[in-house]
């Protein structure tokens, strides 16, 4: 018997407005787990052949929405989206919190798996056995406060019309696109109630190439079965009571603790597009925010313990209306500090914006704040923008997302993302602008520096990861340390459950034997799993195509401006080494059997089972070692 | 046995649903958010209801019952299921003021809180992480007929909430 899984997955071909049901044999889900693995392999196996040519906003990306075997028992449910990524070409794994993934697992199914474009917009709607492709043409162009206060009415109607024997009918896990995802924005993010948001990767521009406004899903059944209820309900309550006793600071404060302290204490957060990486604005500490924004302390998403997320709102004054989440240390840091805004109000409005804009607060104020630094050297113009772009200016910021939503204006470059429009720009202005892009393989990078060496990331951190910037799955091979290894973090992408609940590593494991009976050891997780899976990202992130390529040699590195010595705090003068890179980087590649360049071996590959990626491999060997 | 309530407090409940998942492992033996007897409306999020059984001192749902499965039981004053009598109709439904009773999604049976018998899981939960939306009164009896002033439906809390946590302005035209 298969525990832990419903073993079904809803394929929705938009373009032949076609539904059905498949199941994914049990000896894949052992190999592949499920979330970014799993994503990994349906990637792979189907559009692998012809990767380069997939356009990831065209109509042959596959849009993928992954549960895993821990979501809903570990605490702390999210879903993981996946597909061909907009911004790296190669695969990201992207998880948000939300009622989502509880519904979507108890409606019977693991995950989703969209591909072909709808000829108009349309949502789906899953009721258990139900699944319906329905008109949405009243929503679309609609922000995201509308659309989820749309769509919770017309669930709930619809629910109660077809099922009244029920009662009352709960209200539905809905994922959506604002109008960022809707015009095809490569940094817009898939949105979940109404400030959570995945936004790696761009898969709400994905979203939006498909036509497919929002998935709606009510389940009726209870989570799958287990293989040891007992020692699952014993692991729950303990990952609550370590939660609640001994990181209750964690939970009390939120990721937004780092605010001020990221900042104060360890030189590492962006300051002015990352000019600089310290600062001293105390008005921007949590207990600014705590007593002056915060409207619900204690926020959170199914079965967690922790709670961490803070609901904000303003409630007077110029930005009266704004609401948002936290907001969580990383859109503090990109949509505060990164644009010179220190006032906690003028961050929650800014973030509320781009919240309802669907865009991804990281990828979008990286952008922001690389615009914002062109207008300070004098590159962009008041011409250019239409906005005079001063930093810490919260209303100039939030009028240039808007632009960048829809397109308008410059917005129809910086909707690219930092890297396509550093490219861009730099061909228009004839200056080379890419020392201003903060950013890896097209991904802007989390709100964590590397410079000070104080904060977590390793030097390789960006530079080497198969998911470009990403700040959580950060590479780096500590094995204790999850958020020092790329390998650790791929379990909670892939089990998928949210990360900060993971107080000690060994969870991860006994839970996956508790739920599914599997005895996966770390060993073979290391060692096997999760090194086949980052082959597969690493292999098709190389093969890119079919606007942008990346060359090991060139793009496994850092941005130029990590190497600048930082210009001020406690840490003033400290950089990224080079040297210290170039050997940690060969070490990491040596360590995972990658050759000199990155590139996974032929000896590796047949270690992995992976046999028919080699062909892939080689194209790119030719290309790298010829040249 | 001191007669119980549960008290709540809306604009405390965090939305994380834990009192969902004990219920439903306590009454079902699974995790199984819609056969948990409280449910957590979140009609717009961040304004998150628990919604749940206020043992209306004239009990209309167990008035309104054809078969007698329902029935108060005297010591907790709660409201027990009678499941080999229920017959789904869904009478107890209707004479609910706040629609708080909800069918079991695959049994035919109605839910309604039993109060755990005096130690409800929900509250037990909601009291270890702190939240403190939900906790243990006795039940109050100055006035019995308030505690039916609880028995809304989730739309109308959530209007009152919402004016409470996002203001006024937001209120107007929400649901």
């Amino acid at each position: 018997m298969l525990y832990g899984y419903n073993g079904k997955f809803i394929e929705v071909d938009l373009s032949n407005e076609k539904i059905s049901i498949e199941k994914i044999d049990e000896q894949i889900l052992r190999e592949y787990i499920g979330g970014r693995a799993l994503a990994s392999k349906i990637l792979w196996d189907r559009l692998g052949n012809k990767w380069e040519e997939v356009d990831p906003l065209g109509p042959e990306n596959l849009l993928l929405f992954l549960t895993g075997p821990l979501t809903g028992y570990f605490p702390g449910a999210r879903i993981c989206i996946s597909g061909k990524s907009p911004q790296s070409n190669g695969i990201v794994g992207s998880t948000v919190g939300g009622n989502f993934a509880m519904e979507l697992r108890c409606a019977g199914y693991d995950g989703i798996i969209v591909s072909g474009e709808a000829k108009k917009p349309v949502y789906l709607f899953i009721k258990d056995d139900f699944i319906e492709i329905k008109d949405a043409n009243h929503i679309w162009g609609k922000r995201g406060i509308d659309t989820i206060k749309i769509l919770i009415n017309e669930t709930l109607k619809e629910l109660s019309n077809k099922w009244p024997w029920k009662g009352l009918w709960k209200d539905p896990g809905i994922l959506y696109i604002g109008p960022a995802g809707e015009n095809k924005s490569r940094i817009a993010a898939v949105m979940s109630k109404w400030s959570h948001a995945a936004g790696y990767g761009g898969y709400g521009g994905v979203m939006g190439s498909k036509k497919l406004k929002a998935i709606v899903v009510k389940g009726s059944n209870s989570l799958p079965p287990v293989a040891n209820k007992e020692k699952v309900l014993s692991l729950i309550a303990e990952v609550c009571r370590v939660s609640i006793q001994e990181k209750d600071d964690w939970r009390r404060w939120g990721t937004g603790f780092g605010g001020y302290g990221v900042g104060a204490d360890t030189s590492s957060e962006p300051i002015r597009n990352w000019q600089e990486e310290w600062h001293d604005n105390k008005s921007f500490g949590v207990d600014k925010f705590e007593e002056r924004v915060w409207i619900k302390r204690y926020w959170g998403d199914d079965g967690c313990p922790t709670t961490c997320l803070k609901l904000s709102a303003i409630k007077d004054g110029e930005f009266k209306g704004a609401i948002t989440d936290n907001p969580d240390y990383e859109l503090q840091a990109y949509l505060g500090t990164n644009l010179g805004i220190f006032t906690p109000e003028g961050n929650v409005y800014v973030a509320s914006v781009v919240d309802d804009l669907g865009l991804c607060g990281i990828q979008g104020g990286n952008v922001l704040g690389f615009a914002a630094e062109l207008y300070q050297r004098g590159i962009l113009t008041k011409k250019d923008l239409g906005i005079a772009l001063e930093w810490g200016n919260p209303k100039a910021f939030a009028r240039l997302a808007e632009k960048i939503a829809y397109r308008k204006g410059i917005g129809n470059i910086l909707a690219e993302g930092t890297y396509r429009a550093a490219l861009k720009l730099s061909k228009r202005k004839k200056i080379d602008l890419m020392k201003y892009a903060i950013q890896s393989k097209g991904i802007a990078i989390g709100a964590h520096g590397i410079r000070s060496g104080l904060d977590y990331p390793p030097i390789i951190a960006y530079a080497c990861s198969v998911q470009g910037g990403d700040h959580t799955s950060v590479a780096g091979l500590i094995r204790e340390e999850l958020w020092k290894c790329e390998l650790s973090m791929l379990f909670a992408d892939s089990g998928v459950v949210c990360a900060f609940n993971v107080f000690k590593l060994d969870w991860l494991w006994d839970f996956l034997e508790a739920i599914t009976g599997w005895n996966i050891t770390k060993e073979e997780w290391y060692e096997k799993i999760a090194a086949r899976v980052l082959a597969i990202q690493r292999a098709l992130l190389l093969l890119g195509g079919p606007d942008i390529y990346w060359d090991p040699r060139i793009h496994d590195e850092n941005p130029e401006r990590f190497y600048e010595p930082l210009p001020s705090g406690p840490k003033k003068g400290k950089a990224a080494d080079k040297e210290d890179f170039l050997k940690t980087k060969s070490e990491y590649y040596k360590t995972l059997g990658w050759d000199e360049y990155g590139i996974p071996t032929s000896e590796t590959l047949n270690k992995l089972g992976l046999k028919d990626l080699d062909n892939v491999l080689q194209k790119i060997r030719n290309k790298v070692y010829s040249s | 046995m001191k007669q119980i309530w549960i008290a709540r407090d809306y604009s405390k409940c965090s939305g994380c649903r834990r009192c969902e998942i004990v219920c439903s492992l306590k009454h079902e033996g699974e995790i199984w958010p819609e056969a948990s007897r409280i449910r957590i409306f979140m009609l717009i999020p961040g304004l998150e209801v628990p919604h749940l059984c206020v043992q209306c001192p004239d009990y209309p749902c167990v008035e309104a019952c054809p078969t007698k499965a329902l029935s108060i039981n005297r010591e907790t004053t709660a409201v027990e299921v009678d499941k080999e009598k229920c017959i789904a109709c869904g009478k107890c439904i209707d004479a609910c003021p706040g629609k708080i009773p909800h069918m079991h999604p695959t049994k035919k049976y109605i839910l309604i809180c039993n109060l755990c018998n005096g130690d409800p899981e929900c509250v037990k939960v909601c009291q270890e992480g702190r939240w403190n939306a939900l906790w243990l009164a006795s039940r109050p009896s100055l006035s019995q007929l308030s505690i039916k002033l609880y028995a809304r439906t989730p739309q109308e809390i959530t209007k009152d909430l919402a004016r409470n946590i996002y203001g006024e302005e937001f209120e107007k035209g929400m649901i």
